[in-house]
């Protein structure tokens, strides 16, 4: 449905978007990551046709965003950075206007606003004016305009910004429901939402595309990805060592914590051992008392941090 | 067909944004009230003696809506940058022509409006004497176009900033270069200055609101008259356009 290709976008000098590449299909839910200033909210922007690309090109549902943006921006629906809203008007008056202007009129329009209403919990503050709402409600009044005319895609720029606890799982679960039939891009801060809701992730830093796939095999970037962690009590450090050092699918280990009830250790494995090392640890340590023992799977937030700052990673390693 | 109805919608949204805030009423309010001191007053409806409203009424309104009309026109395109709907408005599948028709229209009714709510004063000329009201509606078709113009002016100046204030400076000064350069004192400043040089003061009275202003007062229909506010409007609105562009192109 969204095809980018080799997407830029230069401000003067600044190059914000650098040769940006992917495409979506129905069914995928995109979770577009990156620091601030990625370049992620300029790269959204381009694909709903807000800003023009510098190079490269955009097409939505075979439409080009540029050449052809009004059959494009009809089949997409848009949550701006901040869900901009108009204050003046009341939640329903807003709705209405957004149904209108997507085309819908008479009784579609009146279903189009119910369903939309229903689906972000918007009963409650219907005819109170948007200057009045709370962020949350504001958030959702936006998020209500575009799903307004059910589009085929939606962008949405950071749509769990502001939301409380309780709100940001409820318009995850919503982002997943209607993954299953749209083809739905969304940036985020917080990498819990990328296994909550994505089927695949891009990081994106400096412009750039760092990493793409799906949220597993993100995971399996991390160094700890396949790691074992072994709690064992009733023997020192020093012994635990040695007994992993002779294992042949140990590349190295570490102790975390040395206690005088126990000692914890992380052990890494050599190459691809696919749970074999948690295997060999058990067969080796039998007689010892196990506390602890679980492989890794490996952490997103460790992931985007080593890819988006690789320099100071180091650093602190050293 | 597609087109008139994404303007009217926008027509629509911004002629309630108009009567959601106290600025419309403060307006029309403040609006009536000039309209009324000036011609009973200082205009000197009575002392002249006659049943005409192109000096004491009229004569007015280049400079009424010189403070005015920035007022009304200076949050259209400020107002969605600084809150950031505009980026919702040009996401939407209307084109930005449609955007920009659609609000100039609502602040062109709304002041249709204003101006409409001056009856009054033609009722009154009406029970006192025998005006000719042809030429009476002829001023208001003028007086409206000209709004037109400087609305069109202000909605250019919104487009440039995302501060009220500056946007509504910066028109007062274009409509106050308009107003002036028709203005008999200026005409005689720059005619001692440019002896020689008649049609550069020629071209630039004829850029004057108050110019074209003068043959609706009297009841002169001048299609040169309507091409001249037509194209003030047109081109400022395509001006509105580019700047648009320009800011998204960044």
């Amino acid at each position: 449905m969204i095809k980018v290709h080799n997407l830029a976008k230069s401000f003067g000098t600044k190059r914000a978007v650098d040769g940006v590449s992917f495409s979506v299909e129905r069914g995928e839910v995109l979770g577009f990551l990156g620091p601030n200033g990625a370049g992620k909210s300029t790269t959204m922007r381009m694909i709903t046709g807000f800003i023009p690309p510098s190079e490269g090109t955009v097409t939505v549902g075979g439409f080009d965003i540029v050449e052809n943006p009004i059959p494009a921006r009809r089949l997409i629906g848009y949550l701006p950075e901040n869900a901009p809203a108009y204050t003046d008007m009341t939640v329903l008056g807003f709705l209405n206007f957004a149904a209108e202007i997507r085309g819908l009129r008479g009784e579609a329009k009146t279903n189009a606003v119910n369903r939309a209403v229903e689906l972000c919990f918007l009963q409650a503050v219907l005819h109170q004016s948007v200057e009045t709402l709370s962020k949350g409600y504001r958030h959702r009044t936006c998020f209500a305009q575009s799903i307004i005319h059910d589009p085929e895609v939606l962008v949405l720029d950071e749509p769990t910004d502001g939301l409380d606890p309780n709100q940001k799982h409820e318009v995850r679960g919503l982002i997943r429901r209607m993954g299953e039939k749209k083809a739905i891009i969304f940036s985020t801060h917080i990498l819990e939402e990328v296994d909550a809701v994505c089927t695949r992730a891009i990081i994106i830093d400096r412009g750039k595309i760092v990493a793409n796939g799906t949220p597993a095999e993100l995971r399996q970037k991390s160094e700890w990805a396949g790691a074992v962690t072994l709690r064992v009590s009733g023997i020192n450090a020093a012994a635990l060592n040695q007994k992993l050092a002779q294992l042949p699918t140990v590349k190295r280990a570490t102790i975390l914590e040395e206690k005088a009830t126990s000692v914890t250790a992380r052990v890494f494995p050599k190459g691809n051992v696919n749970g074999a090392l948690a295997r060999n640890i058990a067969e080796a340590t039998q007689g010892w008392h196990i506390e602890e023992l679980h492989t890794e799977e490996g952490r997103l937030d460790e992931v985007f941090r080593s890819i988006t700052m690789p320099d100071t990673m180091t650093e602190e390693k050293k | 067909m597609n087109a008139l109805a994404n303007i009217k919608t926008i027509t629509k949204r911004e002629l309630g944004a108009y009567f959601s805030s106290p600025l419309a009423y403060v307006f029309i309010v403040i609006f009536l009230l000039l309209c009324g001191f000036f011609t009973f007053m200082i205009g000197g409806f009575f002392e002249r003696g006659e049943a005409s409203l192109v000096r004491p009424f009229f004569d007015w309104h280049p400079w009424f809506y010189l403070f005015l009309v920035p007022a009304v026109g200076m949050r259209l395109w400020a107002e969605e940058r600084r809150v950031g709907t505009i980026e919702l408005l040009l996401t939407m599948p209307i084109t930005a022509w449609q955007a920009i028709v659609g609000k100039f229209l609502a602040s062109w009714l709304f002041l249709a409006l204003a101006l409409i709510l001056t009856f009054p004063v033609v009722l009154t000329v009406n029970y006192l004497g025998s005006p000719d009201n042809g030429v009476i509606l002829c001023g208001y078709v003028g007086s409206w176009l000209m709004a037109g113009a400087y609305l069109a002016i202000s909605c250019m100046t919104s487009a440039m900033t995302r501060t009220q204030v500056v946007s509504f400076i910066i028109s007062v000064v274009i409509c106050l270069f308009l107003i002036l350069a028709g203005f008999p004192p200026v005409i005689n400043l720059l005619e001692t200055w440019a002896k020689s040089w008649q049609w550069l003061v020629d071209a630039i009275t004829s850029l004057s609101v108050i110019t074209h202003f003068e043959a609706f007062q009297k009841g002169v229909l001048d299609s040169r008259d309507i091409i001249f506010f037509l194209s003030v409007i047109g081109f400022s609105l395509f001006t509105t356009s580019v700047i648009l562009r320009g800011h998204r192109a960044g």
